[in-house]
């Protein structure tokens, strides 16, 4: 699989945040991150089992010392919600990723629900929405919203759209 | 199916516990909703005690995050069957994760205490230590009696072990221990040192 450089620029932007521990259910969109962190002897990888226990992750992180991302796709944050009350309780940060479907160009109907739903669902449980749609500024993106989240105390989820990331083509 | 319950547990939950837990030292504590917090906080409040109140299905996670980032230190799950039952994906999780110095011990009524004492899966068909084994805990053991339980306190700070106490259904008296999250959080870390990071 060929890797964007705008994905090599996000891993380095999560570097520069001290990020060191990486809780992720595979999307594919997160392959080149998730290949990224796991052969980074200075990161924790973790896979999880479903995304609620990558913010309990973030927040055992949180309280020993260190700083964490989680990577989903958006039906990710549907398994999400209760869980979130957990960094907004005890005013944590949290910090997650997001890789949108049922956005553009779907070609599954069964992720256009959740994908709908999800800038909708974070901000109502409380987490900050920022949305990534060029390839020229989302490491800054990503390196702003997370200084946001691990500086003030905050959930934050970057939204990586389903346009920059490409659709993804079901009939080769 | 039929449904096979099992003979309820006989150990006193308040008395496992102040066991499992006596002479705490720097253990980091993080306990399960309900009556894990309530039998962990009337031990004595302590720094290290991270106590929930909500987040259920989350405790183990937590435990994993912080035995990850603090690897020197070792990190003790206290948490309930339903407790443990939501998050069960977590097992496979921590289990993968291979975090040496985190244990948890499951405080197993075969009930929902919480909610009006309700049976769980543990008291219907579900043998936590069993799924455990299954998803890769090498270390797993159940505690029926006081020697057991004993027998598992240094076990439950030395290795990587899930054991499962099987307590008494009775209820205990409530003990609210501190239940503003941002308060024991921002305790917990100075407990460790953490100011900013
Ligand atoms: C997501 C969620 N679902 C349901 C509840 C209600 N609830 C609170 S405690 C509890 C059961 C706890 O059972 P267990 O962990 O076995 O503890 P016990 O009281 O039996 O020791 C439930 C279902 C909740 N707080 N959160
Ligand atoms: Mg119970």
């Amino acid at each position: 699989m060929e890797t964007p450089t705008w994905q090599e620029s996000v891993f380095r932007a999560l570097k520069a945040a001290r990020v060191s521990v990486v809780g992720y259910v595979p999307d594919a969109g997160h392959a080149h991150l998730i290949k990224s962190a796991h052969a980074d002897p200075e990161i924790d990888t973790v896979v999880l089992t479903t995304e609620e226990e990558g913010i309990a992750l973030s927040a055992g992180a949180w309280l020993g010392g260190k700083r964490s991302v989680m990577l989903m796709q958006s039906s990710g944050v549907g398994n999400c919600i209760n869980m979130l009350s957990l960094p907004v309780t005890c005013r944590m940060p949290f910090f997650t990723l997001v890789t949108m479907r049922g956005e553009w160009g779907e070609f599954n109907p069964w992720q256009v629900p959740m994908g709908t739903a999800t800038p909708h669902v974070l901000t109502q449980a409380g987490v900050h929405v920022r949305r990534a749609d060029h390839a020229d500024d989302v490491a800054e993106m990503v390196g702003a919203s997370a200084a946001l989240a691990f500086d003030s105390h905050i959930p934050v989820a970057v939204l990586f759209s389903q346009r920059l990331i490409g659709a993804k083509v079901f009939v080769k | 199916m039929s449904e096979t319950k099992r003979n309820d547990g006989t150990l006193d939950r308040r008395e496992a516990v102040s066991v499992l837990l006596r002479d705490p030292g720097d253990l980091l504590v993080v306990t399960g909703l309900g009556a894990a917090t309530y039998d962990v906080g009337v031990l004595g409040d302590r720094d290290q005690n991270f106590y929930l109140w909500g987040a259920m299905g989350g405790t183990a996670m937590i435990g994993l995050g912080l035995a990850l980032a603090q690897p020197k230190k070792r990190v003790l799950v206290v948490t309930g069957d339903g407790e443990m039952l939501m998050g069960m994906g977590s097992l496979a999780s921590v289990a993968a994760a291979k975090a040496p110095n985190l244990a948890i011990a499951v405080l197993d009524n075969a009930r929902f205490g919480e909610t009006g004492s309700q049976h769980s899966h543990t008291g219907l068909t579900t043998d936590l230590e069993a799924v455990a084994a299954a998803c890769g805990w090498t270390a797993t053991a159940t505690a029926r009696d006081m020697a057991e339980v004993e027998a598992l306190r240094s076990r439950l700070r030395a290795e990587p072990l899930f054991a499962v106490i099987r307590i008494a259904p009775d209820e205990k008296p409530r003990f609210i221990p501190p239940r503003d999250g941002a308060f024991v959080t921002e305790r917990f870390r100075r407990a460790l040192g953490i100011v900013e990071n």
